[in-house]
């Protein structure tokens, strides 16, 4: 069994990049190792020239917090929780000042076009409406880096598309670096800048998007 | 994660799960009402049994003999009961020192002497005994039927109910009668040759060797004689039992009297006779006198002054000391039954969030993919088991209270039926209160610590993956 084995990558400032790859070709667990979730056995993690691998715990929650946002396939969201208080909820972990918190919250719910939903529960909302959701929660402690695992994989073409854009349209507007994981070939080809295909825990390909 | 938002989020997952978290959270309630109603039985007990002993008027109270008559007394003896300084003689001069002590408030002497009474043409014999106006706060005087003495010489009696029920098979319609006091009066005798009352030289070596020095040449008596007389008394109340018999065990008055009322008799005692040998001429020498401080904790200081003057004294005080510690004991036990039940509510709070481990596994992971630190995580599960501890805490100080009054009110209940005066048996002070919500929280946060701790140690990814 091998988690990912070998595998080189350097990620330039404001690249989109799009992870492709079969299942257990160590894709996800690539991000994984990118967003501190986990630590990797051997080898280096850098992340703005700092080597996630020699943080501890305490300094990779500042790094989920403040360096990188996630956004997921299954979304993620708590679903005790309104809209608001969801996207809310990194701010707290931040501890961001509670008299910026509603400013912060609201410029991430209008770039995803959620304004109107702010009160509704996750339940309440459409799949699309809640991986939006989900992406004001990751936008909103103003990231550099979003790592987005499959973000469109449980949405119809259509919403998906809309994801897709909107990831484009952060990548673009404010410069951030994204890593996408995802299954979609042709979608990644579409909105990414730059196509690396994994298989077996090793780099297959690395080479530019449509949009590159 | 800031102590405001922590609190927020505990107080959002304890409402989500609302149905279990309470029944949790009166788990822990029962436990600490059954551990106030525990010490609160204690505490009631405690502070009855120390108002009453204290209302018994021992407490506050030095009791002086002169060295000559202390070792008659049957009563503890203590080494450092042996006076200090030299022996004195305890007359007037004497109980007018001691009223001079610092912190004492008063000093009366032990008035208590066999007499018949006249009630209905019919004669009883009883003792009657001098009771000074502070006694009123006593406890014996507390359920009194009718009133007190209304002065200190008064020509009133508060007859005790077994007196009175000798008296009428209506104890209580004994009160606004009058009833005669007969008693024996003593009279001086003027002085005589020592010759014609002794034989020869007996006075002067009576006198000589007496331990309180020379006495005679005074010219004011050498010896009294006993004449009949009869004092009519009001009678204002009926006490059920007899007020504090104070030291010596000289026998407890039935018939009770103002105690000028009961100086001004010179009723004959029952040293008397012995005073009279001892030569002391007439001059009224006390048996006992008793002196009253201002609180128990002024009784050692005031003895040791009355020690260094003469005589020799004997307090209770000492006695308090094993109430006291009978009481921590008890307290004690109470408390550990009280815990048994705090106990098994900790093992509810450890259940209850271990399920909330498992059921928000995917939550924990998504907060710690948000930045959340282990001890963030940590902290929310704390402060989760501290909420239901404060909670709990102050639902249980009140159903503990409440269980204290149900056990009072059932108590007195009986009590009215067998005709005895009610108690109050429990009592919950201020600092019970806030003790039983301090214990509650904190043995809450200690029952957290296991399920706080594997929350905390859960690792993301497997989190995240959790369905």
């Amino acid at each position: 069994m091998r988690a990912v084995d070998d595998v080189s990558i350097t990620v330039r400032e404001r690249e989109f990049v799009a992870l492709l790859g079969s299942s257990g070709s160590g894709k996800s667990t690539l991000l994984n190792l990118l967003a501190g979730l986990d630590r990797p056995t051997s080898g280096a993690i850098y992340a703005h020239d700092k080597d996630l691998a020699d943080m501890d715990s305490r300094q990779l929650a500042h790094h989920r917090s403040h360096t990188v946002g996630m956004v997921f396939q299954a979304f993620n969201l708590l679903p005790r929780m309104t809209l608001e208080e969801n996207v809310e909820l990194p701010l707290r972990l931040a501890e961001v000042d509670r008299a910026e918190r509603p400013a912060r919250v609201r410029e991430a719910v209008e770039r995803v076009k959620l304004t109107a939903r702010l009160t509704h529960r996750p339940s309440e909302l459409s799949g699309g409406e809640q991986q939006r959701a989900s992406l004001a929660r990751a936008l909103v402690n103003r990231p550099t880096i979003l790592l987005a695992d499959e973000p469109t994989g449980n949405l119809d073409s259509v919403t998906g598309d809309t994801i897709m854009r909107l990831l484009q349209e952060i990548n673009q507007l404010l410069q951030m670096t994204i890593v996408m994981v995802t299954h979609d070939r042709p979608r990644a080809e579409k909105f990414a800048q730059r196509i690396i295909l994994m298989g077996d825990g090793k780099l297959i390909s690395d080479g530019v998007g449509m949009t590159a | 994660m800031k102590l405001r938002d922590l609190t927020e989020l505990a107080g959002r997952n304890l409402r989500e799960a609302l149905l279990r978290n309470s029944l949790t959270t009166l788990g822990i309630a029962v436990g600490v009402a059954s551990l106030v109603a525990m010490t609160s039985l204690g505490v009631g007990l405690q502070e009855m049994a120390s108002s009453r002993l204290a209302k018994s008027g021992l407490f506050d109270a030095v009791f002086v003999v002169s060295q000559a008559n202390q070792r008659r007394f049957g009563g503890p003896r203590r080494d450092d009961s042996t006076p200090k300084g030299p022996s004195r003689r305890l007359d007037e001069t004497a109980r007018q020192d001691l009223a001079k002590l610092p912190n004492v408030t008063e000093v009366y002497p032990e008035m208590r002497f066999q007499t018949e009474i006249q009630y209905d043409g019919k004669p009883y014999g009883t003792t009657a005994a001098g009771i000074v106006q502070s006694a009123q706060a006593d406890g014996a005087f507390d359920n009194m039927k009718g009133t007190f003495f209304s002065s200190g010489s008064a020509r009133e009696a508060i007859l005790q109910v077994e007196l009175a029920k000798d008296l009428s098979k209506d104890p209580d319609s004994l009160i606004g009668k009058d009833v005669i006091l007969r008693y024996a009066e003593k009279q001086p005798i003027p002085s005589q040759p020592a010759a014609r009352l002794n034989g020869k030289g007996a006075a002067s070596d009576a006198s000589e060797d007496n331990e309180f020095g020379p006495s005679g040449g005074d010219g004011l008596s050498a010896g009294f004689s006993i004449v009949p007389r009869e004092m009519t008394l009001h009678i204002i109340g009926i006490v059920e039992t007899e007020p504090a018999a104070g030291f010596g065990g000289l026998g407890r008055g039935r018939l009770l009297i103002p105690m000028e009322t009961a100086q001004k008799l010179r009723a004959s005692q029952p040293g008397d006779m012995r005073e009279l040998l001892r030569g002391l001429n007439g001059k009224p020498v006390y048996e006992t006198l008793t002196v009253r401080v201002k609180s128990p904790t002024n009784v050692k200081s005031v003895e040791d002054s009355i020690k260094s003057m003469g005589f020799g004294t004997f307090s209770i005080i000492d006695a308090t000391k094993n109430i006291q510690l009978f009481f921590q004991v008890f307290d004690s036990l109470l408390f550990i039954f009280g815990s048994l039940a705090l106990t098994v509510a900790c093992l509810g709070i450890i259940n209850t969030l271990a399920m909330a481990i498992l059921e928000r596994r995917r939550e924990i992971g998504v907060l710690k993919a948000l930045g959340a630190q282990d001890s963030d995580v940590r902290k929310l599960f704390f402060a989760e088991a501290g909420v239901m501890g404060i909670v709990g805490g102050i639902f249980g100080v009140f159903f503990g209270w409440l269980i204290g009054r149900a056990l009072t009110f059932g108590t007195n209940v009986y009590l009215t039926r067998q005709q005895l005066p009610t108690i109050d048996l429990s009592r919950v002070p201020w600092w019970m209160v806030l003790a039983a919500i301090a214990i509650s929280f904190v043995v809450s946060l200690a029952a957290g610590i296991y399920p706080a701790s594997r929350a905390a140690q859960l690792n993301p990814v497997e989190a995240l993956r959790y369905e």
